[in-house]
């Protein structure tokens, strides 16, 4: 789901950044941020609300409210939507408060 | 410990224009953002702006922010930018606690000028938490700065200039706006913002607001209904939208908690936007050293918050022992300048919170 075409902003063609989700390889774009990569797959469930397990998405895209905090390359809590996607990340839906 | 003259949490609008100021001075900077680029909210503005010819009116804000970052890029050691850095506490004592990726750090500063702008409210309606209900702000960086659409079929939730103007630009990406609700009598924003997006077919309902989302992992559906004049919903006026995107856009919060952690005094304006700290006209805190600029001490707009962020710059200057006596013109017309920006019937809110400030001139 990107935008091709734009009458102000132009969205050149960008390399590609593969990295893994859950174990599935998927690919963004060079300047993605792991949510925006994630959400350009289709991707909208990102974290589970703690006690009840409700699925979260981002919310705020600033890196402020942690709704989109996910498991990456092992560490818990990352903050998705602030985060920049790089090559070969390794990407999981975070379960729980996360342990270090 | 670091040690450094002036720390600049916030790189948008306020940070950026505090830190010319500072910068030209001599003093030297350290600038302080969350995200991995500079500009703050400007980074997705693609409207032409509002505001005074000084302060870069009728140009968009993605331009404005290239001026304001490339003035600072002659300073080269005078300025040290971090970004990619969360700023996690701070001390009475001007001690910072930042992380950067997973390393956590402290800097002991003589000056801290915050401006670390404003989070995006929610209401409350049933499964508001779903993946696919995504603050206004967050919608548009998702689509202006990264180029991805945030769903196909949007509810737009407000109708104060945000709301408008992210509607027109979910159009501008090919995005379909279902409809705008607003649960007040009428638009709260500009009308020139409201017709452009009526006249390209998106139905304003006023009165009107959301009764639920519907869906199990995401939203597929959204009820709204109509409001009675006390904003209670009327049962049997429900009616069901296909959407997949509840965008919410019913307000900004200023982001006071670090000086809350500080010490400095808080104090309640509704009409600022909550909980905003206590200022002098200089934009001093209640702690000494501790400065504020920009949509933290009050919602407002990218063209006040520049405007304080230059007085900032040079009250903190000022203090710092620097001869800012070359800058008293300046100055002056710079208090001119928010006089003006504050004038007039869209300012009325923010007027009356400056009155209750004790700020009104
Ligand atoms: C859709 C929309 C349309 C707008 N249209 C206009 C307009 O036409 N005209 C106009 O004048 N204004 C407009 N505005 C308002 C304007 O964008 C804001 O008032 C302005 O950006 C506020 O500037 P600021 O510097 O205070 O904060 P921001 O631009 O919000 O910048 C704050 C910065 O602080 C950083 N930060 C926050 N907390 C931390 C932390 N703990 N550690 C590190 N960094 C942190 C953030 O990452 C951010 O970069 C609009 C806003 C929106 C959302
Ligand atoms: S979406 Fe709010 S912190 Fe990432």
């Amino acid at each position: 789901m990107r935008i091709k075409e734009h009458p102000i902003l132009n969205f050149k063609a960008k390399d590609q950044v593969s990295f893994s989700f859950n174990g599935k390889t998927l690919y963004g774009v060079k300047g993605d941020t792991i949510a925006s990569a994630l959400h350009a797959n289709g991707v909208k469930k990102l974290s589970e609300s703690i006690h009840l397990k409700r699925p979260r998405g981002f919310y705020c895209a600033i890196g402020n409210c942690a709704s989109c905090n996910m498991v990456v390359d092992g560490k818990p809590n990352t903050r998705t939507c602030i985060t920049p996607l790089e090559e070969g990340m390794v990407v999981e839906n975070q379960h729980g408060k996360g342990r270090v | 410990m670091k040690q450094r003259e002036v720390v600049i949490i916030g790189a948008g609008p306020g940070g950026l224009c505090a830190a010319q100021k500072l910068l030209e001075g001599g003093a030297k900077v350290c600038l302080i953002d969350r995200n991995a680029s500079l500009g703050g909210q400007l980074i997705k503005q693609t409207h032409k702006f509002f505001g005074s010819e000084k302060q870069y009116a009728s140009k968009r804000g993605i331009d404005i922010m290239e001026i304001l970052i490339s003035s600072l890029t002659q300073y080269g050691d005078q300025l040290e930018i971090m970004t990619e850095t969360s700023v996690v506490g701070m001390y009475s004592d001007k001690v910072i606690a930042c992380v950067k990726k997973d390393k956590f750090f402290k800097i002991q500063a003589q000056s801290i000028i915050l401006a670390t702008g404003a989070s995006e409210k929610s209401i409350p309606f049933e499964n508001n938490d779903l993946p696919g209900v995504y603050a206004a702000g967050a919608v548009q960086t998702l689509m202006n700065e990264y180029g991805v659409k945030p769903g196909d079929n949007v509810l737009m939730v407000g109708s104060g200039n945000i709301g408008l103007i992210v509607s027109y630009q979910l159009m501008q990406a090919g995005i379909n706006v279902k409809a705008l609700v607003e649960a007040a009598p009428s638009i709260s924003g500009y009308l020139v913002h409201a017709s452009k997006i009526r006249r390209l077919g998106v139905d304003i309902l006023t009165n009107t607001s959301v009764k639920r989302a519907i869906g199990s992992e995401q939203v597929k559906q959204v009820e709204i209904w109509d409001l009675d004049p006390t904003w209670q919903g009327i049962e049997g006026s429900e009616r069901i939208l296909d959407v997949d995107t509840i965008c919410i856009s019913v307000g900004l919060a200023p982001l006071t908690e670090l000086l809350q952690q500080l010490g400095a005094e808080v104090r309640y304006i509704k009409e600022l936007g909550g909980n905003v700290p206590v200022i002098d006209k200089r934009y001093e805190t209640t702690v000494k050293g501790v400065y504020a600029c920009g949509d933290v001490v009050g919602i407002e707009e990218a063209s006040s918050a520049m405007v304080e962020g230059k007085i900032t710059g040079l009250n903190a200057l000022e203090d710092l022992g620097y001869d800012i006596r070359a800058s008293r013109l300046e100055m002056k017309a710079l208090h001119e300048e928010l006089k003006f920006l504050r004038d007039g019937p869209h300012a009325a809110k923010v007027r009356a919170g400056y009155l209750k400030r004790g700020m009104l001139t």
